[in-house]
C-alpha cells in the first residue's frame, strides 16, 4: 500500500483553520526562520480517513482476532472505559491548572480519581502507598529500583552493588537495574520453574541491594518458596521487588505486600485492561510498604481535612520528579472505571478464569507439544517446540502457520531460557469455543510438521505481506520516507 | 459472573474435568494458606451505567471552561475530529507491539509514516517510533549523548523546562555525572557561561527552543563550539513552532527531542503524551526505543518491521541502550494522522496563527498600566510579562474571573515571583484575548 506521502497532491488540504480574527504580525526574523517548509503530505480529509482505515485493517487485534500473546495479557478492553476516558472533563484538563492558585478546586474530579485509585491499588496488592506517575511498566521498574537505591543511601549503606534477577525475567528487569547504577546477577531456575534456592543463597551477600521477581514467573509458576526467599534477602537488608507483569493470575488470591515484597509495579494495560495501543501508552504505578514510602516521587495526591483533594510536594526525602505530572491520567481513568465495575468479586473471578483457561489449553496441548514443567500453571503456559524443531519446523514457523488461521501467534522464543519457547496466555475473556479452535489449529500444526514440514517455510500465505527480510532492514537502514536507504550506518 | 468472562458454569465444569481437578481452587494449590490476602475489600461490583454516571459526575467536577492561557510546554491546540475517530478504531488500539510483522502492517506502516513526518518536521535523518513523553525523552537523549561521547559532564541551559531539568536530576542524582546549569540572560541562553564551562570533558549541552520563557533563539554558534571540542548538543523543541522556526537540523543539533502533545493529543491532565526523538543516521544504533524500518517480503513487496532490535532490552538486557519496552504507539498514530490532515501548508498556517494571536495579546497587555511585556528576544506563542505584584496572587484573582491566566514563574525560578508566562494558541479568539486583557486590567487596579 502507498505511503500517505505518495498520495500527496500539491495544494490539497485536509483541514481548514478559517480566516484569522487578529491582525497578521508578519514574519519571524530571518535569522530564526525556517528555510524550507516541512514536506508533510498534502491530502484531503477523505484521503486520510480512507488511508488509515485501510491500514487498520492490516492489523490483527483483540477486537478482531484471538491474541494469546504470552506475558502480555491481551484481554478484551471494554468499550465503556474508552468512552469515559474521552469525556472532555478529563481530556481538556491542563495538568498545570492543578498547580495554579485557585486551580485545585477546578481539578477535584481528576484528583479524586488518582486518590481513590491509589487506595484501591494498595488494597489489591497489600502496600501502603502507590505513585501513579510511572508512564509504563519499565518506567515503573526504574522508579522502583531508584526507590531501592534511595533506601540504601538513606541508611548510609554504600556497599550495595548487585540486584539479583532470575533467568526467566523480562529483559526490562536487568535493563532497569543497570540504568539505576546496579550490576545484575542472574539466577537459574529449578526443575519446577521455581527459584533455585541454593543458587540464590550462594549469590546473596552484604552487597546485595535487592531481588527482582516476577510472580507468577514467566514460566507461569507461582513461587512456593516466596516467604523463604524474602527472609534470605531481608537478612542482608535487601529489598524485595515484585514485577507485576503477571498480576492477572493473583487478584484476590495473594497480595505481594503480604508475602514479603517491599515494592512493586503494576502494568495497567495488562491486569486492568487498558488498551495496548499497538505498543503503548501504558501506565506502571509503583506500590511500596512503610520502608520505602517516604522516598516516593513527588507530587503525591492527598485528601485534606476539609475533604478537598490536593497535590502535596512536601516530602524532603522523596527521590523527586520521575515524570512531568501525575502519570498517564487518561489510562488511569480507564483502570479506575474497570475496578469500580468489577469490584472484589469480579476481580477475583478474573484471575480464576485466567488460570482456568490457561490450564485448559496446557492440558489439551500437552500430548502434542513438550511442556517445560509438569504441573499446573497459573495464567500462562510455556511449551517448547523442540519435537517439531527436530522435524525442521521451528516455533516461528508454527507462529506463521497460526497467522494463516487468523490467530495471532503466542509469544515465541521467550522466556529465553527455554529453547523454541511458545508461551500461551489466553486470558479470562476468551471463550471455550475460541480456545478449542486454537487447540485444534495447534494440533493441526503438529500433524503438518510430521507430514509436510517443508510447507511451513512459505507461511503465512494469506496476509498482505509474507515474511519480511529482517536482515535487509537492519543493514540498509531505511526508517524514513525522506531518507534514501544506504548501508553506511556505522 | 463479570460480563467480560465468557465461560458458562457448564463449560467451567467440562474444562475442570478435562484438566483433572475438582474445582477452580485446586488450580491455585501452589498458593498456600499463609500466602492468602490479609484483606481484599474493594468498592464496586457496579453496573456499567452506575460507573458511567459516577465518572461523568467526576468529569463535571473538573472545570474545563476557564479560558486557558497556560502553556509551559503543554498547549490547548485544536484536534481535528478525524484524529480521534481513526485512532479509536479497535484494530489499532487493541493490537500490541508488532512482534509479528505480517499481521501488524497497519501499525508498522503508520509508525514508519510517523517517523518520516517527524524527520520532515525537524530536518533530521532518523526518528524513533516514540518515547513516553517530552521529559523522559530528554533524559533518554542525555543518556544517549553520554554513551556516544563516553564523557560525563552535562551542561544544561536554564531555559530548558524546569520540569524536565528536575526529571534529569532525579534519574542521575546517584550516578557519577557532573551537572552544570547555565543562567538565562535577557531571555536567552548565556553564551558566556556555556563557553566558560564547555571543555573536552563535556558530553552534551542541552538546549530548548523556544525556551521555557517563550524566547526564540538560534543556537548555531553554541552547537559549532560544542562540536569543536567533541561534545554533542541535544535540543528540545516544540513541534508546532517548527512551522515557522529554524529547524534543529539547520542549527546542527545532534539529537532532537520534545513533547508531541501539540500534534493532535489532548491535554489529558498530564498524559498520555508523546515523547519524540530524532537524530542523524550515524547515531541510529545508539538510539533508544523502537525503530520501524522498511524492507521487502519474500516476494519482493515493500513491507515494514521493527528493526535494529539488537539495541533493545529484550535482546541486550542489562547492556541495552535503554530499559524502554513499550513506546506510545497509539499517540504516535494520533500524531501522524494529525500531521497528515494539517499538511505542509496547514502547519505553516497554524504556526502563523499562534504567532499572530500571541503578538496581539502582547500588544493589548503592554497597554495595561504596571504590566511590562518582556521584549528582549522574539517569541512564538508564549511570552513573559512582569506584573506589579505577585503573579500567583494575580492568577488566583484571574481564576475567579474565568481565566487560567498563565504560569507564575516564581514556582520554579526563585526571584521571579512577579513574572507570568502567558500562552496564546490558535484556539483563543480575538474576543477572549480582549476579555483577558480587560480582566487583567481590572485585577491590577
Amino acid at each position: 500500500m502507498e505511503l500517505i506521502f505518495e498520495k500527496s497532491v500539491e495544494g490539497r488540504k485536509g483541514f481548514s483553520f478559517g480566516p484569522s480574527d487578529v491582525p497578521s504580525h508578519g514574519r519571524i526574523p530571518a535569522q530564526y526562520a525556517r528555510a524550507e517548509d516541512a514536506p508533510w503530505a498534502q491530502v484531503s480529509e477523505l484521503d486520510v480517513v480512507r488511508h488509515y482505515t485501510l491500514l487498520s485493517q492490516k492489523n490483527f487485534s483483540v477486537d478482531t482476532h484471538f491474541y494469546p500473546l504470552g506475558s502480555c495479557t491481551m484481554k478484551y478492553n471494554p468499550k465503556f472505559t474508552e468512552a469515559l476516558a474521552r469525556l472532555s472533563g478529563f481530556t481538556d484538563l491542563h495538568p498545570l491548572l492543578a498547580q495554579l492558585s485557585g486551580g485545585e478546586q477546578w481539578t477535584q474530579g481528576a484528583l479524586q480519581i488518582l486518590y481513590e485509585l491509589e487506595e484501591w491499588m494498595c488494597e489489591m496488592t497489600g502496600f501502603k502507598n502507590f505513585t501513579m506517575q510511572p508512564l509504563a511498566g519499565a518506567h515503573g521498574e526504574l522508579t522502583g529500583i531508584m526507590l531501592m537505591a534511595a533506601y540504601h543511601r538513606a541508611r548510609g549503606n554504600s556497599q550495595k552493588k548487585y540486584v539479583i534477577i532470575p533467568d526467566s525475567a523480562h529483559g526490562t528487569n536487568p535493563a532497569s537495574a543497570a540504568l539505576a547504577g546496579y550490576q545484575t546477577i542472574s539466577i537459574p531456575s529449578d526443575k519446577n520453574g521455581g527459584m533455585d534456592l541454593q543458587a540464590l543463597k550462594a549469590a546473596v551477600n552484604d552487597q546485595t541491594a535487592g531481588l527482582m521477581m516476577t510472580v507468577p514467573s514467566t514460566y507461569g509458576a507461582f513461587e512456593p518458596n516466596i516467604s523463604e526467599i524474602a527472609k534470605i534477602i531481608h537478612a542482608v537488608d535487601g529489598i524485595m521487588y515484585y514485577d507485576g507483569a503477571n498480576l492477572n493470575a493473583l487478584l484476590g488470591r495473594c497480595r505481594p505486600g503480604d508475602v514479603g515484597f517491599d515494592v512493586m509495579h503494576v502494568n495497567m494495560h495488562k491486569t486492568f485492561t487498558t488498551p495496548h495501543g499497538g505498543g503503548g501508552p501504558g501506565a506502571g504505578p509503583v506500590g511500596v510498604n512503610e520502608k520505602l514510602s517516604k522516598f516516593l516521587p513527588i507530587s503525591r495526591v492527598v485528601k485534606r481535612t476539609d475533604g478537598m483533594f490536593a497535590l502535596d510536594y512536601n516530602h524532603p526525602e522523596s527521590i523527586g520528579y520521575i515524570a512531568s505530572f501525575y502519570g498517564n491520567f487518561g489510562i488511569l481513568v480507564r483502570a479506575y472505571a474497570y475496578v469500580l465495575m468489577l469490584g472484589q468479586e469480579g476481580l477475583k473471578e478474573t484471575s480464576d478464569h485466567a488460570v482456568l483457561n490457561a490450564n485448559y489449553i496446557m492440558k489439551k496441548l500437552e500430548p502434542y507439544y513438550k511442556i517445560c514443567f509438569d504441573r499446573l500453571c497459573m495464567h500462562e503456559s510455556v511449551f517448547s517446540a523442540s519435537r517439531q524443531a527436530a522435524r525442521g519446523v521451528h516455533a516461528i514457523d508454527i507462529a506463521k502457520f497460526l497467522i494463516d488461521q487468523q490467530i495471532h501467534p503466542p509469544t515465541v522464543y521467550f522466556p529465553i531460557s527455554v529453547p523454541e519457547a511458545i508461551m500461551i496466555e489466553p486470558t479470562e475473556t476468551e471463550s471455550k469455543q475460541t480456545m478449542d479452535r486454537f487447540i485444534e489449529k495447534m494440533i493441526e500444526a503438529d500433524k503438518l510438521s510430521q507430514s509436510d514440514p517443508a510447507a511451513f517455510k512459505e507461511f503465512p500465505l494469506t496476509m498482505p505481506s509474507s515474511r519480511p527480510d529482517e536482515v535487509k532492514a537492519a543493514r540498509d537502514v531505511k526508517t524514513s520516507f525522506f531518507l534514501p536507504a544506504s548501508s553506511d550506518a556505522a | 459472573m463479570n460480563p467480560y468472562i465468557s465461560n458458562t458454569p457448564t463449560e467451567v465444569g467440562q474444562m475442570l474435568k478435562d484438566i483433572g481437578v475438582d474445582n477452580i481452587d485446586a488450580l491455585f494449590a501452589d498458593i498456600k494458606p499463609q500466602h492468602a490476602p490479609r484483606s481484599f475489600k474493594l468498592p464496586g461490583g457496579q453496573s456499567e451505567y452506575e460507573v458511567v454516571s459516577r465518572l461523568t459526575a467526576l468529569a463535571l467536577k473538573n472545570n474545563v471552561h476557564v479560558v486557558p492561557f497556560i502553556g509551559g510546554g503543554y498547549y490547548d491546540h485544536y484536534i481535528p475530529t478525524a484524529v480521534g475517530a481513526l485512532a479509536s478504531r479497535g484494530e489499532f488500539y487493541t493490537a500490541y507491539t508488532p512482534y509479528q510483522p505480517e499481521c501488524s502492517q497497519g501499525t508498522l506502516q503508520a509508525l514508519f509514516e510517523y517517523q518520516s513526518a517527524m524527520c520532515a518536521l525537524t530536518g533530521m535523518e532518523i526518528s524513533n517510533a516514540s518515547l513516553y513523553d517530552g521529559g523522559t525523552a530528554l533524559y533518554e537523549a542525555m543518556m544517549m549523548a553520554i554513551r556516544i561521547t563516553g564523557r560525563k559532564k552535562v551542561i544544561m541551559d536554564g531555559g530548558v523546562s524546569p520540569i524536565y531539568r528536575k526529571i534529569l536530576r532525579t534519574y542521575t542524582h546517584h550516578l557519577s555525572y557532573q551537572f552544570e546549569e547555565t543562567p538565562v540572560v535577557h531571555g536567552q541562553s548565556s553564551r558566556q557561561e556555556i563557553d566558560r564551562l564547555l571543555d573536552k570533558d563535556t558530553a552534551v549541552i542541552i538546549l530548548q527552543n523556544p525556551n521555557f520563557f517563550g524566547a526564540i533563539d538560534d543556537f548555531t554558534d553554541i552547537i559549532q563550539k560544542a562540536h569543536s571540542v567533541g561534545a554533542l548538543v541535544v535540543m528540545s523543541v516544540y513541534p508546532v513552532s517548527l512551522g515557522l522556526l529554524r529547524t534543529p537540523a539547520q542549527m546542527g543539533a545532534d539529537i532532537v527531542t520534545g513533547e508531541g502533545q501539540s500534534l493532535g493529543l489532548p491535554l489529558n491532565f498530564g498524559g498520555p503524551y508523546l515523547g519524540f526523538m530524532c537524530t542523524q543516521k550515524k547515531y541510529v544504533r545508539k538510539m533508544p526505543g523502537r525503530i520501524v524500518g522498511e524492507t521487502v517480503d519474500t516476494k519482493g513487496r515493500r513491507c515494514f518491521v521493527n528493526t535494529l532490535q539488537a539495541r533493545e532490552q529484550h535482546i541486550r538486557r542489562d547492556k541495552a541502550t535503554s530499559n524502554i519496552c513499550t513506546n506510545v504507539s497509539l499517540c504516535a498514530l494520533q500524531a501522524v494522522i494529525f500531521m497528515a490532515l494539517i499538511g505542509k501548508n496547514g502547519l505553516k498556517e497554524m504556526a502563523q496563527l499562534n504567532l499572530d494571536k500571541a503578538e496581539y495579546a502582547k500588544e493589548l497587555l503592554s497597554k495595561i498600566k504596571g504590566v511590562e511585556v518582556k521584549r528582549s528576544a522574539p517569541t512564538f506563542n508564549e511570552f513573559t510579562i512582569h506584573l506589579p505584584q505577585d503573579a500567583s496572587r494575580v492568577v488566583g484573582m484571574m481564576m475567579r474571573r474565568g481565566f487560567a491566566a498563565g504560569f507564575p514563574l516564581g514556582r520554579y525560578y526563585p526571584g521571579m515571583e512577579r513574572y507570568l508566562l502567558v500562552a496564546v494558541t490558535e484556539k483563543r479568539t480575538k474576543e477572549e484575548i480582549e476579555r483577558y486583557a480587560k480582566a487583567l486590567q481590572e485585577v491590577l487596579t
